[in-house]
């Protein structure tokens, strides 16, 4: 199985879904729109030759300054061709929302649910969509690129009074 | 000092109430049993034979917050695990003292970040802190060194007393 025959087979059965494809070095990734994921990645899936099985895993980008600004990139696993595709879909800003692949692969439910915890990406369709790695009081979206990367200031001789005036220590 | 020596060996010896509840408390020191991150392995290296931290009253970790009276936080406190660390620290009763180990406990330490607790000072009163990335087992027996020392100060109502200074 090489990549210009599976990018033949998928722009066949589904014309409709493809944005473009890239090839790097010998791997494929394809663009999808993306309210036809499921479709894709269902024939991937279910196409008697293509048979992409096992998927590898699923996380969220942010492209900050680009539109569309996020993007939300499957990897699957085809153990019977030892072939892999790269899906990839791009999400808007305003609202970052895709369809969950929880119906097709198990797998999916907590991969999704740190794209979501990690970037606010909405999965449409996940059966439990909370947050997996930060508490659940936590505000916003740790790995979106607009959020400031140190957590504190840090304290030196000659600002540690300002600081410390403000850091909540614990009292007993 | 008291009557022992002038009047022999009479099984007998005056002191202080206040000193002799302060010995007991620095010599049966009780540390809850848990380590966070690379800090643990060397609080275990300093409890190992090599160090041998119980010559100084502390071979016993215990694995319930309800008998142990010091918390070694000795890693990186991350935000979602703080509510844990406070949980068993309130679990342990009084007296208790807490000891940051690392430089992570004490101020974040390299990982000025969203997910990392900033100081472990923020979620529960620290009695001691031990600089080092991780300390070494010398600089965890002496850090412990000092909260003893601290606490011989102590007073019945639990004030301290001000340092002696020679």
């Amino acid at each position: 199985m090489d990549n210009a025959t599976v990018l033949e087979k998928l722009s066949t059965a589904l014309p409709d879904a493809l944005l473009g494809s890239q090839e790097f070095r010998g791997d494929l990734s394809v663009t999808i729109r993306s309210d036809a994921i499921i479709d894709v990645a269902r024939f991937l899936r279910d196409d008697a030759q293509l048979r992409y099985h096992f998927l590898e895993q699923l996380c969220g980008v942010d492209y900050l300054g680009r539109t569309p600004r996020f993007e939300v990139v499957y990897h699957l696993l085809s153990h019977a061709n030892h072939h892999r595709i790269c899906l990839k879909v791009g999400l808007p800003e305003r609202s970052p929302i895709v369809p969950s692949l929880t119906s097709l692969w198990a797998t999916a439910n907590y991969q999704e649910r740190e794209a979501y915890d990690m970037f606010g990406i909405i999965f449409d369709g996940h059966p439990s969509l909370e947050r997996i790695l930060m508490p659940d009081d936590w505000q916003g979206h740790p790995l979106r690129k607009d959020v400031p990367l140190g957590g504190e200031e840090v304290a030196f001789t000659f600002n540690q009074e300002r600081i410390y005036a403000q850091k909540p220590f614990a009292k007993e | 000092m008291g009557i022992e020596q002038k009047a022999g060996d009479m099984g007998i010896v005056t002191t202080s109430l206040e000193t002799v509840v302060n010995w007991s408390r620095t010599n049966a020191m009780w540390p809850l049993l848990f380590g966070l991150a690379c800090c643990a392995i060397e609080m275990m290296g300093a409890q190992g034979s090599n160090y041998d931290l119980s010559r100084f009253g502390m071979e016993i970790n215990r694995a319930s917050p309800r008998q142990a009276d010091l918390m070694i936080v000795a890693g990186r406190v991350s935000r979602k695990m703080a509510p844990v660390v406070r949980r068993l620290y309130d679990q342990m009763s009084d007296p208790k003292w807490v000891i940051a180990m690392g430089d992570c406990a004490a101020c974040g330490g390299v990982f000025n970040n969203y997910a990392i607790v900033q100081g472990v000072d923020e979620i529960v009163p620290v009695d001691v802190y031990i600089a080092g990335c991780p300390p070494r087992p010398e600089a965890l027996i002496d850090g412990i060194v000092q909260l003893h020392e601290k606490i011989k100060r102590m007073k019945l109502d639990g004030s301290l007393r001000e340092p002696v200074r020679v």
